[in-house]
């Protein structure tokens, strides 16, 4: 899709760069001139607004690495003093406490937005596997970063989802001794766990500029799913995107604005800030909001090596993703059958996410009568989580019939359709 | 898109569903009270932490500790006992006074020993017991928590301090098993505290003159209690309010360039 | 992109009005990335526990004649010297205008003052009210910066041209008054806010 460049350097100095090392070129060709489709609405400025979330992340946490101590006895205290004593600490890690949830509310938006257009099909089975790989990343550095704190939950949290890989026969014991580096989640732990912290969103900054460079490669999906035929189904990047994608950024800042100053402790949990005490463990040991659907399939089944794989396994899926959806469509906006499921299955990650922030054997409000409890609830939203890549998304390309689908990108903005309509109007 | 639109909607809802809706054990919902530092202008009331701060010193200080604030922090911008005469809180005299009421250990000295002088106000607040076993012995087994992070660190927050202090004196229901030592408290995970009721009526005497009944020295206590695990909210609020409209003004005038710029555009 | 190009003369105010929505947008930006830049830069500043931190009693009651003893002042060694009577009066016999550094660098009374004996002792040292203390304690007493003010070297004591401090990082001489005579130090040692507040114990800061 990038046809040749269209850069031209005009000044001495940028033409002397040029010939030994085109990053303007590169910078034009992705960022200025790079052939958008002109269709794309806000579900996919989101990408835009994660990088921001990326950058938002590294800069706080680089400065609160500078006043934090890992020591278990004075990693706490050091968080307590850059709340108090820092100047701007309190804003500033807020800011990364916030900016993580942020960051994963983003994701999702951008996972959901790819599911739904179909942007995991050929030719971008890479891409999302990129995607998924960061997604990964993303997980394990909000895990290693809620440890640091070194509160009840971070110690709790940090025992329970070291304990996990316990559950591998064999090799289990000896690995999580390993991770620990002794006997139980301790200083040694802390340490690592630090350490590791800070090393992953450099490597998702790398694993980042390999998605954009396969997004760049067969160029962006768009909400028909029709790939672009001439140059009349695109925009430049710059400026319609960057003015859009900005739009979209400043609004999101009102959401991540509104919490860092005015609900902080919205999206934590209260007992992190009980020092951790490895004598007494809290009522209620849930992870952040973000990862409550996970541990809701973790607990869905009764072994501990079944839930573990089984929690693995929701993420792994994700990879084979690409070759389980069978539909010569891309976009479900032409695939009347495969909507409705795509619907129920985001209601199933919700639900998945209430069940995983609920005692097992509590009933659920409303359904209590029937005697389903979120153990149940979460057992049967897993069980359609994984039909929905297993059975669902494989069978529905042989069942379905397609919606017709206009002939361009070009046709669907100019010819009116009654189906790209409601697309067009948040872009409005 | 209509079908998408809506799921977030849900999912937003659902969101903030699941942030209230995780409470863990079986107690009472504290009784909903309205703080002056509730809102996103709240701001908090300086009386009731000045006198919220003698409620501490002269009752819970016996027990509880308060090991995240130094004396120097009740001076602080948006202390209790800031006086923006003295920007730096170590000259704020009423601070040095407070201070210098402490006995504090220091050391060591010159031959290696340890001794004890009068508090700075660069000095922490002095914890009522050596480490966690004495406090344990001293108290039945129980550790009184510290208090420095007290609301924040508790699911209710300020609501659930006060209904706490003020929850004694109920009949125990025939389930609970009141052992010696512990008290019937339903605002308590469990019903079962170890703290016995602290407040009854006149049993301070304010320095303003306030009437000291056990309603208003809960609700002081708390109040001077929030602002120590939130020391900067005001700051905050305020900071907060100058960015939420500087964002709203730049979010108009990027929708304006947007427009501008795809004005001519089909898309 | 043929749509996008201006064409219709209809909209001949156009240009101005998008050139406002456009430097608008760029200059609300920068203002707003400059605010944002602050916090960040602050962040490094001292903290206020560390602020809070900054002053240092040191008890004088003990301290011999010709005695001298190093403590810590915001997180620098300085020195704490009841010099001799000789010492004294060799300070005061400088000429201040053959200094290398005129200036008494003493922070109790700020920039300007000629770096006379009396400017640099702890004469210039505030008094608690009800503090009595003797003048000739007073000015026998010098507290100085114990780093060199070349690059930071703490001096050895006793040692030199002027057998008072001697950096050996590079060669720096400094008199009993703590100012800089020979070598390539710019700057006499600096001297700490102090005050009495008692007769025996001297606050610094």
């Amino acid at each position: 899709m990038s046809g040749p460049s269209t850069y031209e350097p005009k000044t001495g100095f940028t033409k002397w760069l040029d010939a030994r090392l085109p990053i303007v070129r590169l910078g034009w060709d992705s960022f200025v001139d790079f052939p958008t489709p002109r269709n794309l609405n806000y579900w996919y400025t989101f990408g835009g607004i994660l990088s921001v979330c990326l950058v938002i992340q590294i800069i706080t946490g680089i400065v609160l690495a500078m006043h934090y101590v890992p020591h278990i006895d004075h990693a706490f205290a050091s968080v307590q003093r850059i709340d108090r004593d820092v100047n701007f600490g309190w804003l500033i890690r807020s800011i990364h406490a916030v900016g993580a949830s942020m960051f994963f509310l983003a994701v999702y938006m951008h996972i959901f937005r790819g599911l739904y257009y179909g942007s995991y099909k050929a030719p971008r089975e890479l891409l999302w596997i990129l995607g998924v790989v960061i997604y990964l990343l993303m997980m394990a550095a909000a895990f290693l970063g809620y440890v640091l704190p070194w509160g009840q939950m971070s110690y709790w949290g940090a025992m329970v989802i070291t304990n996990l890989l316990g559950a591998f026969p064999i090799i289990g014991g000896p690995i999580t001794e390993w991770l620990w580096g002794g006997f139980s989640v301790g200083n040694a732990t802390l340490n690592r766990f630090f350490s590791l912290h800070y090393l992953i969103p450099f490597l998702i900054a790398g694993v980042v500029a390999l998605h954009i460079w396969a997004l760049h490669v067969p160029g962006n999906n768009n909400p028909t799913g029709i790939e672009v035929k001439s140059n009349r189904d695109t925009l430049p990047f710059h400026p319609y995107y960057t003015s859009k994608d900005g739009f979209a950024i400043a609004l999101f800042m009102v959401i991540f604005a509104f919490f860092v100053f005015y609900w902080p402790d919205a999206l934590g949990h209260s007992d992190n800030f009980i020092p951790a005490d490895p004598l007494v463990t809290p009522a209620l040991i849930v992870p952040e909001w973000y990862l409550l659907p996970f541990y809701a399939i973790l607990r869905a089944v009764p072994d501990k090596l079944g839930g573990v794989l089984l929690m693995f396994g929701s993420i792994g899926i994700l990879f084979v993703l690409p070759w389980l959806d069978t539909s010569k469509v891309r976009s479900m906006r032409y695939r009347p059958l495969a909507r409705w499921f795509f619907g129920f299955f985001v209601i199933a990650c919700l639900g998945l996410g209430w069940a995983g922030a609920e005692l097992p054997d509590t009933l659920v409000p409303g359904l209590g009568a029937l005697g389903v409890d979120f153990l149940l609830l979460g057992r049967v939203l897993t069980v359609y989580y994984f039909a929905y890549f297993l059975v669902i998304l494989p069978l529905l390309g042989f069942v379905e019939k397609p919606s017709e689908r206009p002939a361009s990108i070009e046709a669907s903005v100019l010819g009116g359709s009654s189906k790209s309509a409601p697309a067009a109007a948040p872009a409005e | 898109m209509r079908l998408i639109r809506t799921l977030f909607i849900a999912a937003a809802g659902a969101l903030a569903a699941v942030g209230f809706a995780s409470a863990a054990g079986e107690y009472r919902k504290p009784e909903p009270f309205t703080f002056s530092f509730d809102g996103p202008f709240g701001t908090f009331d300086r009386g009731a932490m000045q006198r919220g701060f003698y409620v501490y010193q002269q009752i819970c200080a016996a027990c509880h500790s308060l090991e995240h604030l130094a004396i120097r922090h009740l001076g602080q911008r948006g202390g209790p006992f800031h006086d923006p005469a003295y920007p730096n809180p170590n000259d704020n005299p009423v601070v040095r006074a407070i201070a210098a009421e402490y006995i504090v250990e220091d050391g060591p000295d010159e031959f290696g020993e340890m001794f004890e002088r009068p508090g700075r106000p660069s000095d922490r607040f002095p914890s009522p017991y050596a480490n966690e076993q004495q406090g344990r012995a001293a108290n039945n087994g129980a550790y009184p928590p510290d208090l420095s992070i007290i609301t924040r660190a508790r699911h209710y927050g300020a609501p659930y301090l006060r209904s706490l202090m003020l929850g004694y004196g109920e009949e125990a229901p025939d389930y609970i098993d009141l052992r010696p030592g512990l008290y019937y408290n339903p605002y308590f995970p469990g019903g079962l505290i170890a703290m016995p009721p602290q407040f009854e009526d006149g049993l301070l005497e304010y320095a303003d003159g306030t009437e000291a009944t056990a309603e208003q020295m809960a609700y002081d206590l708390t109040v001077f209690l929030h602002w120590a695990s939130d020391p900067h909210m005001e700051q905050r609020k305020q900071l907060g309010l100058m960015v939420m409209l500087y964002l709203l003004i730049l979010c108009g005038l990027l929708y304006a360039t947007y427009r501008q710029i795809w004005r001519k555009v089909e898309h | 992109m043929t749509e996008a190009t201006q064409t219709n003369g209809a909209h001949g105010e156009e240009p101005s009005r998008r050139d406002f929505i456009y430097i608008a947008t760029g200059g609300t930006l920068a203002v707003g990335g400059a605010f944002t830049i602050w916090p960040f830069i602050d962040q490094m500043n001292p903290a206020a526990d560390v602020l809070a931190l900054a002053s240092t009693e040191v008890n004088i009651s003990e301290l011999e004649e010709g005695q001298e003893i190093t403590v810590i002042y915001r997180e620098s060694p300085h020195f704490v010297r009841r010099r001799t009577a000789a010492e004294v009066e060799s300070a005061r016999d400088v000429n201040v205008a053959s200094l290398p550094d005129r200036d008494a660098r003493n922070f109790n009374l700020g920039d300007g003052a000629p770096a006379t004996d009396e400017n640099r002792s702890a004469l210039t040292a505030e008094i608690a009210e009800g503090v009595e203390i003797d003048d000739a304690l007073r000015a026998s007493l010098l507290v100085t910066s114990a780093n060199c003010t070349h690059l930071g070297c703490v001096p050895t004591e006793g040692a030199g041209d002027y057998n008072a401090w001697f950096c050996p990082c590079h060669g720096s001489h400094y008199d009993t008054s703590g100012r800089i005579r020979r070598g390539p130090a710019p700057e006499n040692l600096s001297i700490p806010i102090m005050t009495f507040i008692s007769a025996s114990v001297l606050r610094l800061g």
